[in-house]
């Protein structure tokens, strides 16, 4: 059956607590989950105390400023810093985010900030994305044509094209998939939107000759008919595009070719 | 058993199925005929309260009112069927668990939606 609690080791404790310096005026408290296989012991939340008159306006800038002035052993991925990369996915405020583009002005009170849930956690903010990454591979996110290349470019018309924004946009931060409790439940064969989103954009991509081979390998009940119209992967994408959207569509062109 | 599959070969695991599509557009087909179907057996349950059972036999055995009544209940374990094989897909991991749940699902509704029909017809014709 699925797992309704969390194994006994994984459950949560209180952590340390960092006091601000003396002098600090405007502070606020940042709730981190952290966590280290290597030491054999249980997650715990620690509190850090921070100034945030020296601080930038992101999330992001908060773990940094921590990782730097308070405790080095803080570890979380970021590269972009501008939400183009997707490295620094992680949940702030409940929600998954990438903490690059997260206002700290838009959360109330504490921020509280867990790695993207329900995946296997390697360090404090860092999950392991491998099966994740896998399965993205899986769908052959690539234009396949048997057609021979011509001597430019495949065309394809501004209406063709059009169809593919709000798909290409994905960074593949994992912040839908992770949200999704039937990714939750059986991650082992349900693909997730991340992936579905990223398999549909080369479906509805003109250039690629092999839009029925691509339906044959989601159709599957596991695969894509996991999807129960949640949606929790539209609301939580930092993107602002529409996961759910496309698996829709996937599942329409899949009843239309019956 | 350690597992020293590469990530590919998890990800891709036994294939797709190349099903799932046929159930999917059932559980629509089923919702959307349950619609008129659901609101005419509120309305006609409504209607029964000021009747005894002999006036509720001659309601039943109205040719229109059965056909009805029996598509209603049809629809509705087999709506069901489908619907709890969804739950039973997403919640019972353990295959043998699964095949189990999967086939008492079927069984069930098979049953009680005839045993239902079977009822009607009963009170609509039997003495």
């Amino acid at each position: 059956m699925v797992e309704f609690n969390l194994p006994k080791n994984s459950k949560v404790k209180k952590g340390k607590t960092y006091k601000a310096k003396d002098g600090a005026k405007n502070t606020r408290r940042f709730q981190v989950y952290r966590y280290d296989e290597d030491t054999g012991e249980n997650p715990r939340v620690d509190t850090y105390e921070v100034d945030m008159d020296s601080c930038g306006p992101m999330v992001l800038d908060a773990l940094i400023k921590i990782k730097d002035e308070i405790d080095p052993t803080l570890t979380f991925r970021r590269s972009c810093r501008e939400g183009v990369c997707g490295s620094c996915a992680m949940n702030v405020d409940g929600t998954n985010e990438l903490a690059c583009i997260k206002d700290l002005n838009e959360i109330k009170g504490d921020v509280k900030v867990y790695p993207l849930p329900h995946m296997p956690v390697l360090k404090d903010l860092v999950p392991d994305l491998t099966h994740a990454y896998a399965q993205y591979a899986s769908v052959q996110p690539w234009v396949q044509a048997d057609t021979p290349a011509p001597g430019k470019e495949r065309l394809q018309s501004p209406e063709e094209r059009a169809k593919l924004d709000g798909l290409w946009e994905c960074v593949l931060c994992f912040c839908c998939t992770t949200s999704c409790p039937s990714y939750w439940g059986n991650s082992d064969r349900y693909l997730g939107p991340a992936t579905l989103l990223q398999s549909f954009r080369w479906i509805a991509d003109s250039r690629d000759e092999n839009t029925g081979e691509r339906l044959d390998n989601l159709e599957d009940p596991f695969r894509l008919y996991r999807c129960h119209t949640i949606m929790n992967c539209t609301n939580t994408c930092p993107k602002s595009l529409n996961p759910g959207k496309a698996i829709g569509e996937t599942k329409k062109l899949l009843a239309q070719r019956r | 058993m350690m597992d020293l599959r590469s990530d590919l070969a998890r990800a891709r695991g036994l294939g797709s199925a190349k099903e799932g599509t046929g159930h999917w557009w059932a559980q629509r087909v089923t919702a959307v005929a349950l619609l008129p179907l659901g609101l005419w057996f509120v309305y006609s349950a409504v209607s029964w309260g000021s009747m005894d059972l002999a006036a509720f036999k001659v309601w039943l055995s109205e040719p229109g009112n059965l056909l009805l009544m029996v598509l209603f209940v049809g629809t509705l374990f087999y709506h069901m069927q489908l619907g709890v094989q969804a739950v039973i897909e997403d919640y019972v991991h353990g295959e043998a668990a699964k095949i189990t749940g999967l086939m008492i699902n079927i069984f069930a509704a098979i049953f009680f939606g005839a045993a239902s029909i079977i009822a009607l017809f009963k009170v609509a014709f039997g003495g």
